[in-house]
């Protein structure tokens, strides 16, 4: 309660300030309430874990106090991601996107890009909202023709193949893609898995011959050790973090060449999103990781290379220190200093 | 926001006692207060009506009501005694059941998957929608002469009983099963599709990026899915089967009892004609030429009880899919 004096004297000052008129107008919600407000815990109230002097309580709406109730979960430190990241050398490339254009009628979504996505390294795609880096990421795995408007110019070659001359069904098994919201289907979670693997012909693989295969998927993606004591437990009663796992496991299960994210973390916890993130490290040393985010910090984070995009344009490409540090444009300066997005 | 905050925790205004069902009746205008009487009097009707219904009917079917009509052939006699139990309509309303939701079952749902998961040419998807909804709002009883004018087509003879000359009369538990998955189709199908259009799209653009084909998709995750809801409008058709009196009585013969049409065992069932719990019910009643009131009230309790059982089970499937289904945890992590 000792914040709102200091608030208070500092307030008057803030509003005869002529740059200062954003504060000021906010000046009076500083305004004390008549009497103090209570304290939410989110925890037992058995165990207070927030004694009344570390409560912080700012700004007049009811605040919910937050209480540290649990260690961070250990994360490699920067230092250490550095080392990974220098001693991993990019591999051969995987994808190749050759001016890929695409509109959803008259809307022009993505224009023209060229890129080269490496096996051995993530590369994030950042941007405001809207600046087609989804609409990009689903063009990878064809998966924007599922939309009838949709219309797509340009190449995307995988390993030199060119994907428009192949099935939809084997360039999805080789370029596997999680998508934002954790989506397991309501079955097991042995059975979202052996899902993935299992072969649209007559002759389906029993569940003992795909059982190696699933424990695999499932280790890869850092789930096993949760789950492993039942896994015919329905997918969805998974916490929303290990959902997101299983998602993955289910993507990698077909050993693909690309592993495409969309936002992968935008719907977990900051614990969850640390262990997906520690995954996507481990995974990229197999596959190519292209991964949509909105969080700078995050593609700061794990990219090894990063391309800005902005109203459909591919502004800046390069690796994650340059765009972050040292960016050519001065829009992709604007956006990853914040000024705008 | 500021102003909000500022005046209401700043200030000592006192708040204003908010408006609601809380607040005494006598702070409510004159017309709210008739509107909500008329409410509660509707409410209440409705519920004194259902009650009499269910407790009228309990009371006289328990009266007469005795374990060995379900398993006693019907009689034709002049007496109420004389005239035997309602096994024969008994099993009549199960074949038939049986006969509707088999052909209305797999129709539905391929509609309902052809109408959302493909849907194109969209003009001919409207066609197929307004078609259903054309079925839904036939009346029975014509429905019912609809099938008595194809039935009795002379090369659908074989399906449905003919007169000694060979006349085709184009009466039998086929000709009224197949005209009853007309009335059991539309709430099939609407369940159907809401249940498919209520997975999410994502779902679907999850198994498709694991490289699976629209079939397979459909197969193994779509059809899994919406299962509680084919339940809910399944249950739905057979209460609506179950319920049914004017088909029974223009294509099934209404003969009190099971007459076999032909030798084949099993299938001269399916040819010959028979009669439902709603007929009986009709033929014995004051109305009807069974004079046998008592052996009505029965079956009529017998049927009321299938259908609030169906109605029942309608709920459960409905109750037990809001805890584990598609929108329970998934949406919400």
């Amino acid at each position: 309660m000792s914040t709102y004096p200091t608030i208070l004297d500092t307030q008057p000052e803030a509003a005869n300030e002529p740059g200062h008129g954003r504060e000021g107008s906010f000046g009076p919600t500083l305004v004390p309430p008549a009497r103090p407000l209570a304290s939410v815990s989110t925890l037992n109230p058995e165990q207070p874990l927030a004694r009344p002097e570390e409560t912080v309580t700012v700004g007049v709406p009811p605040v919910r106090t937050i209480v540290v109730d649990r260690a961070p979960v250990p994360v490699a430190p920067p230092a250490a991601r550095e080392s990974i990241r220098l001693s991993s050398a990019p591999g051969p490339e995987r994808l190749t996107l050759e001016q890929v254009s695409v509109s959803y009628g008259p809307k022009q979504a993505v224009n023209s890009v060229s890129l080269p996505i490496h096996q051995g390294e993530v590369l994030a795609l950042i941007g405001p909202s809207g600046c087609g880096k989804t609409t990009l990421l689903r063009t990878l795995n064809r998966l924007t023709e599922l939309t009838p408007s949709s219309a797509r110019s340009g190449r995307v070659l995988i390993d030199g193949e060119d994907v428009d001359g192949m099935p939809d069904t084997r360039l999805r098994a080789r370029v596997a893609m999680v998508f934002q919201q954790p989506n397991p289907f309501p079955m097991s979670i042995f059975d979202n898995v052996a899902f993935a693997l299992r072969e649209q012909s007559r002759k389906r693989p029993n569940r003992r011959a795909l059982e190696p295969q699933v424990i695999d998927a499932l280790k890869r993606a850092a789930l096993y050790d949760e789950v492993c004591d039942d896994l015919s437990r329905p997918a969805l009663r998974l916490s929303g973090g290990q959902q997101q796992r299983l998602c993955i496991a289910r993507a990698i299960a077909l050993r693909p060449e690309v592993l495409l994210l969309d936002e992968p973390c935008s719907a977990l916890d900051p614990i969850s999103t640390g262990v997906i993130e520690d995954l996507i490290h481990e995974l990229r040393r197999d596959l190519a990781v292209v991964i949509v985010t909105h969080n700078l910090a995050q593609a700061r984070r794990v990219a090894d290379k990063v391309a800005f995009m902005y109203m459909g344009d591919l502004i800046e490409y390069g690796t994650t220190q340059q765009v972050f540090e040292e960016p050519r444009a001065t829009r992709t300066r604007d956006y990853v200093q914040g000024a705008f997005g | 926001m500021a102003s909000v905050f500022g005046a209401k925790v700043g200030g000592s205004t006192p708040r204003r006692p908010a408006r609601g069902r809380g607040s005494s009746l006598r702070e409510w205008r004159w017309r709210d207060r008739i509107v909500l009487l008329a409410a509660w009097a509707a409410g209440l009707m409705l519920c004194v009506v259902a009650g009499a219904i269910v407790l009228y009917m309990a009371v006289r079917g328990i009266e007469y009501l005795r374990p060995k009509l379900l398993i006693e052939r019907p009689q034709v006699s002049l007496t109420q005694n004389g005239s035997g139990g309602f096994l024969d309509p008994l099993l009549g309303t199960l074949l038939l059941t049986a006969i509707g939701m088999a052909i209305a079952t797999p129709l539905a749902v391929c509609t309902a998957l052809w109408i959302v998961e493909y849907g194109r040419p969209t003009a001919l998807a409207r066609l197929v929608e307004s078609s259903v909804e054309v079925v839904a709002g036939t009346p029975d009883i014509v429905i019912a002469i609809f099938g008595l004018a194809v039935f009795e087509l002379g090369f659908l003879g074989p399906l449905s009983s003919s007169a000694p000359n060979g006349l085709v009369v184009g009466r039998s538990f086929i000709a009224a099963g197949a005209m009853m998955s007309l009335i059991a189709l539309p709430p099939l199908f609407v369940a159907t599709r809401d249940g498919l259009q209520a997975v999410p799209q994502h779902m679907r653009e999850a198994a498709f990026s694991l490289g699976k084909t629209r079939i397979a998709t459909i197969r193994r995750v779509l059809l899994p899915s919406v299962r509680p809801n084919i339940a809910t409008g399944a249950t739905l058709g057979i209460s609506r089967i179950i319920g049914d009196t004017a088909i029974v009585v223009l294509l099934l013969g209404n003969t009190l009892r099971l007459e076999g049409q032909g030798q084949v065992p099993g299938w001269s069932i399916l040819r010959g004609t028979g009669s439902s719990l709603t007929s009986y019910v009709f033929y014995n009643s004051p109305a009807g030429e069974g004079r046998a009131p008592q052996k009505a009230y029965a079956a009529a309790f017998l049927l009321l009880a299938f259908v609030v059982a169906l109605n029942w089970l309608v709920g459960r499937i409905g109750g037990s899919r809001a805890s584990g289904g598609m929108s329970g945890p998934m949406l919400a992590p």
